[in-house]
């Protein structure tokens, strides 16, 4: 870890304005990401802008969905009636995240922000292309148990996401909205919001770098009341998912009306499966349904050593999260 | 010598579940870790550890680090004081790594120690360390025995010497090539690193150039300070180690490791206290491991369930300098009432630190192997697994041809099978179905040796009704400072807020290290012992003074018990020990003894019998026709039983019941040793379902060293637990009875687990962890 300067900031503009101004700085909220990070020399700041203070709070229904600052404690939104009520597969991401110390800390944005949980790229020793470009990628052939079987490339295979609140939001077509430093708001969904590593894995989102998360707005649908999120992991608590499933479904009649497809996990990014939804939209809600809709969700899958099994505790996720959704 | 101390062992406070007597200092903060030890002037070194695990250092550059404000010292192989000896020209190193690194450009393991920064606070020698740029030329590592480029060889002893590489007993090939039964089969064991909460600290002091002392977290302050006067070429009496409290250890803080001896070394040119404190990364690099390893179990059998030959042999990876590993044999050449037995080690040298003992070394992945083909043998011939134990029960210890000194595994069996429902197992494999989840039962038998040890206690009872006990002991967190307060307060007669129990200082009377199983059982004897010295210079002041009622009694006729001496005929003539002190006008009196665990002590005993009249608990009167001298096998023994749910779609396993009975002897504490052998499980579950260090194949570096990603049990794994003792009585292992419980615990769990899943499923998992990968795989597989 190296010596770096702290300031906090009063007003949105004053730490955007920082940001833009010095190439190395960072926000900081929970710091539950950053500070790991920054102690284990990954990430090298030489200021930290607290935004704390910044008026980015509130969870309230809005015309567009429900919306949430980017400030808002994990623990306290899954803790928010709406949250629990309207959108539970959103509150069950959040419980089934982290410790609760961690929840108690870690901000909305900057869940959002998490970075991968792949060792190469926690351990400067090794060569990692998303923290050293062009140094190499020792995961295709070494540990890659944890890593991405979806979207990744010859240069990356990391799930560059590990955890599960973004899983929840890219289901539910959640959109951020970013201010900059001229203080000029943007709305991104966030379906868009990530980048696929290609070969550039050091770019993970299309945020600028002086733009901030202020919120996040989920629309209100049926398939957001009628979700689940669905977390595999190693032990009980406190484990980044081997395989998650966010879904939520819209059935009239035992017919599928409306479905919404996300895994965690396996792909380079959250990773929303369209082409799972639409074989699922018109089709009778039962098991065989739920079984072709996870084998298209998987289709070109490329795992690797120690990540094989991801395909079909994928796809067993996936039709178990259905299933239960359906008999809900 | 009779065992009058067993006769008169008090049992007003031992036994009694007494709450922690440090339990208020430690949640108060009064407690001092090593780490947290105040010494004015302390500055701070930081380690910066190898980027490769084999190579040459080309270059360190330290420019920049030096011009940080309040750095000190850079300590490089170029400049570190040198030793008087190396760990490898010290005679008898007894630690477990012989390799001290930092003493020439080569580089032997990815994480060894290669720059110490000093700065005035700890800030300071981070950020320097930071700066400090090492350049190596790096060659290609060897990661393991799996390595295409290892080689295996024979080590002819393992444990560095300690342990026999071969053993045979009647002719285990020939028994097996016969045996109309036959399975064989091999199990995986992962990497897996002790994790203690608190991390391994070494705060070094030097006064002049010629007397050391160390804040050390060490489970063996007596092996810290050999180490260290080895290797610094100082009389014993110049070093001193002080351990007042450990936040736990499991075996990687009972050996002396590179950090503590840079420290010290580097301390000396410093001139000033010196804290160096691992960082949890280093954790997984700097006080060794449990290895990488695979065993191959042929068992042969009768048709109906008998042993004929058990042949094991197992590979692992061990470090470039040592032969150590685990002696898995042991367990399983014990356990059962098997004819013949064979065991062959085979190592390889890889770039990897040397491995060390972790909770029950050699016995738990060693009972991994032996109960999961028990349960194997039991299913092929349809019987059941406690019944297939029974049938194998071992009236004596076939490894050795000994008698038990006690052993009370059927009582554990039956009131194990008791409390769980063992009869309501269903015995087809993946039949019983909760819900969606595969529910199974499977169990194992647990043991652990009572090794030979000896230590010395220190008693000082005062006039005022109060007394200072010391020992060399250390605490782990698991209870010595409590049960050994228990025993004074027992011995002295005094209520339990009256004593002090001291220990982890090698200024106070030498007591063997908290490993092993073997602290409670030596220091409480040693106690003992001690406390009958001062019984007898205050039964020797009473008989003399006129105003005692026990004034002219022969010191032969009185009887202590409870602090009382009173005329064993006549035991309403007496008084307390403290009452005779007061009188006399002495403040307080001292005694001092050593006391022996295990062999040791019975060998003692043997030999004062038969200088003695022979009455008492004389083994060759209580077993007549056994061999005199010939001495006990004395082992612990236990059961376990456990409940599992399998998702077969999701591949995931969680221990739903646990049940686990255990003979330990005297048990001192209800509540510490409840909760000595329910942690015991806790770590066996952690070992079978989810811990595992991944070592990159390439680099032979470790991927997952942090908490988050190494998985041990977190409180929603464990369901609560059943533990429980049976009565046991064993006068042949040390003047308490008490035999270790600190490893026993998590013997035989990873196969009760495994054994459940196979009920569950039926499927074999032979490889640890049984991660839902694992899982999946085998379900996709026909059972």
């Amino acid at each position: 870890m190296n010596n770096f300067s702290y300031i906090q900031a009063d007003k949105a503009k004053d730490a955007t304005a920082a940001k833009r101004d010095d190439k190395s700085a960072a926000f900081i909220a929970g710091g539950t990401t950053l500070l790991d990070l920054m102690k284990l020399s990954v990430e090298n700041h030489d200021q930290l802008i607290d935004v704390n203070m910044l008026p980015f709070r509130g969870i309230e229904s809005t015309k567009d969905g429900l919306r949430i600052g980017a400030l808002e404690r994990m623990s306290d939104v899954a803790a928010h009636p709406l949250v629990a009520r309207q959108f539970p597969m959103v509150a069950e991401s959040l419980l089934l995240a982290a410790s609760a110390q961690l929840r108690n800390m870690a901000s909305i944005g900057g869940n959002v922000l998490q970075r991968t949980r792949c060792g190469y790229f926690r351990d400067t020793a090794f060569p990692c292309n998303k923290r050293n470009p062009g140094s190499g990628c020792p995961a295709l052939t070494g540990d890659n148990r944890n890593l991405a079987i979806l979207g990744t490339s010859d240069a990356c295979i990391a799930t560059s996401y590990p955890g599960d609140l973004s899983v929840a939001l890219i289901a539910l077509d959640a959109v951020l909205t970013l201010e900059n430093a001229k203080g000029k708001q943007r709305q991104v969904p966030l379906t868009k919001f990530y980048l696929l590593p290609g070969s550039t894995p050091q770019r993970e989102t299309v945020l600028e770098p002086d733009e901030l998360i202020v919120a996040v707005t989920i629309p209100q649908t049926e398939m957001a009341r009628r979700s689940k999120y669905l977390k595999v992991r190693d032990r009980a608590s406190y484990a980044y998912a081997l395989v998650s499933a966010a879904v939520g479904l819209e059935v009239q009649g035992g017919t599928i009306k409306a479905a919404r497809v996300a895994l965690g996990g396996v792909g380079a990014q959250p990773w929303r499966c369209f082409e799972a939804e639409k074989a699922l939209v018109g089709q009778p809600a039962t098991e065989a349904t739920f079984r072709a809709a996870a084998e298209v969700a998987l289709r070109g899958a490329k795992p690797r050593e120690h990540n094989a099994f991801k395909v079909e505790m994928a796809q067993n996720t996936l039709v178990r999260a259905l299933s239960e959704v359906a008999a809900a | 010598m009779e065992i009058k101390e067993k006769e008169n062992a008090p049992t007003n406070i031992v036994g009694k579940p007494l709450n922690r007597v440090d339990g208020p200092a430690k949640v108060t903060g009064a407690a001092r870790y090593s780490a947290e030890v105040p010494l004015a002037g302390t500055v701070y070194g930081v380690l910066k550890t190898s980027a490769i695990a084999k190579g040459r250092i080309k270059s360190i550059d330290t420019s920049r680090a030096e011009k940080e404000p309040g750095v000190l010292h850079i300590f490089t192989y170029q400049n570190l004081p040198k030793p008087a000896k190396t760990p490898q020209q010290v005679e008898k190193w007894r630690a477990a790594q012989s390799y001290l690194p930092m003493q020439d450009d080569r580089v032997q393991y990815a994480g060894e120690p290669v720059v110490l920064v000093v700065a005035d606070t700890l800030e300071r020698a981070t950020q320097a360390a930071e700066l400090v740029q090492v350049s190596y030329q790096a060659e290609l590592p060897i990661d393991s025995y799996l390595d295409p480029k290892a080689e295996l060889f024979d080590p002819q002893t393992i444990q560095s010497g300690k342990q026999p590489g071969h053993t045979e007993r009647g002719n285990p090939q020939a028994a097996y090539a016969g045996a109309p039964v036959k399975l064989d089969a091999t199990y995986v064991h992962a990497i897996n690193h002790h994790n203690p909460m608190e991390p391994a600290a070494t705060l070094a002091v030097w006064e002049g150039n010629d007397r050391l002392t160390v804040y050390e977290t060490t489970q063996n302050i007596t092996g810290s300070q050999t180490a260290l006067l080895d290797v610094l070429g100082l009389p014993r009496d110049q070093v001193r180690v002080v351990t007042h409290y450990l936040g736990g250890g499991f075996g990687c803080k009972g050996s002396v490791w590179p950090h503590t001896l840079i420290t010290a070394l580097a301390a000396r040119a410093v001139g000033r206290p010196l804290k160096v404190v691992l960082t949890r990364k280093q954790m997984f690099t700097g006080v060794g491991h449990r290895e990488d390893q695979e065993q191959n179990l042929k068992l042969g059998a009768t048709t109906d369930g008998k042993l004929l030959a058990l042949v094991h042999t197992k590979k692992a990876t061990t470090s470039p300098w040592d032969n150590y590993t685990e002696s898995n044999s042991k367990v399983i050449n014990m356990l059962y009432a098997c004819p013949s037995f064979g065991a062959t080690y085979e190592l390889a040298r890889a770039n990897v630190m040397t491995s060390v003992w972790m909770r029950a070394p050699g016995e738990a992945p060693g009972s991994f192997a032996l109960e999961s083909s028990m349960d194997d043998l039991a299913h092929q011939l349809n019987i059941d697994p406690l019944e297939i134990r029974l049938r194998n029960y071992a009236d004596h210890d076939y490894s050795n041809d000994k008698p038990w000194s006690s052993k009370s595994l059927k009582q554990c069996y039956a009131r194990g099978a008791e409390l769980f429902g063992w009869d309501k197992r269903n015995p087809t494999p993946g039949q019983t179905r909760r819900g969606r989840l595969l529910v199974g039962h499977g169990m194992g038998t647990a043991t652990y040796p009572v090794h030979s040890a000896q230590g010395t206690a220190r008693v000082r009872l005062f006039a005022d009704g109060h007394a200072v006990v010391q020992s060399g002991a250390t605490d782990l967190g698991t209870g010595t400072y409590t049960v050994m307060t228990q025993v004074s307060a027992d011995a002295l007669g005094l209520p339990p807020d009256k004593i002090r129990f001291e220990l982890g200082d090698t200024r106070l009377p030498t007591a063997p290290g908290s490993g092993g199983s073997q602290a409670a059982g030596t220091v409480a004897s040693a106690i003992m012992e001690a406390a009958q010295d001062v019984w007898a210079k205050v039964v020797k002041m009473a008989v003399a003074d006129k105003k005692s009622p026990l004034y002219k009694a022969k010191p032969a006729d009185v009887k202590v018990e409870l602090g009382r001496m009173f005329l064993a005929k006549k035991p309403a003539k007496g008084e307390t020990l403290v009452a005779a002190l007061a009188r006399s006008g002495q403040t307080d009196i001292e005694g001092s003894a050593s006391g022996k665990y295990g062999a040791g002590y019975e060998k003692q005993y043997f030999e004062a019998a038969d200088s003695d009249d022979k009455k008492g608990g004389n083994p060759n009167q209580e077993k007549p026709g056994e061999k005199q001298g010939q001495g006990h096998s004395m082992h612990s023994f236990g059961a376990h039983f456990c409940e599992v749910e399998v998702d077969p779609e999701l591949g995931t396993i969680r221990v739903t019941r646990w049940v686990g009975v255990h003979g330990v002897g005297t048990v001192l504490n209800l509540k510490t040793a409840t909760s000595q052998l329910m942690g015991g499980a806790i770590f066996g579950i952690g070992s079978a379902l989810m811990e595992e260090t991944f070592r990159d194949p390439t680099y032979a570096r470790y991927t997952n060293s942090d908490l988050a990603s190494y998985h041990v049990p977190v409180n929603a794994d464990i369901p609560d637990m059943t533990i429980e003792f049976v009565p046991e009585t064993d006068p042949y292992i040390n003047a308490l009875g008490v035999k270790g419980i600190g490893e026993i615990g998590i013997v035989g769990v990873a196969a009760a687990v495994a054994n459940a899943v196979f009920n569950a499923t039926g499927r074999r998992m032979r490889s640890l962890p049984m991660t839902p990968d694992k899982m999946l795989e085998a379900l996709r597989l026909p059972a």
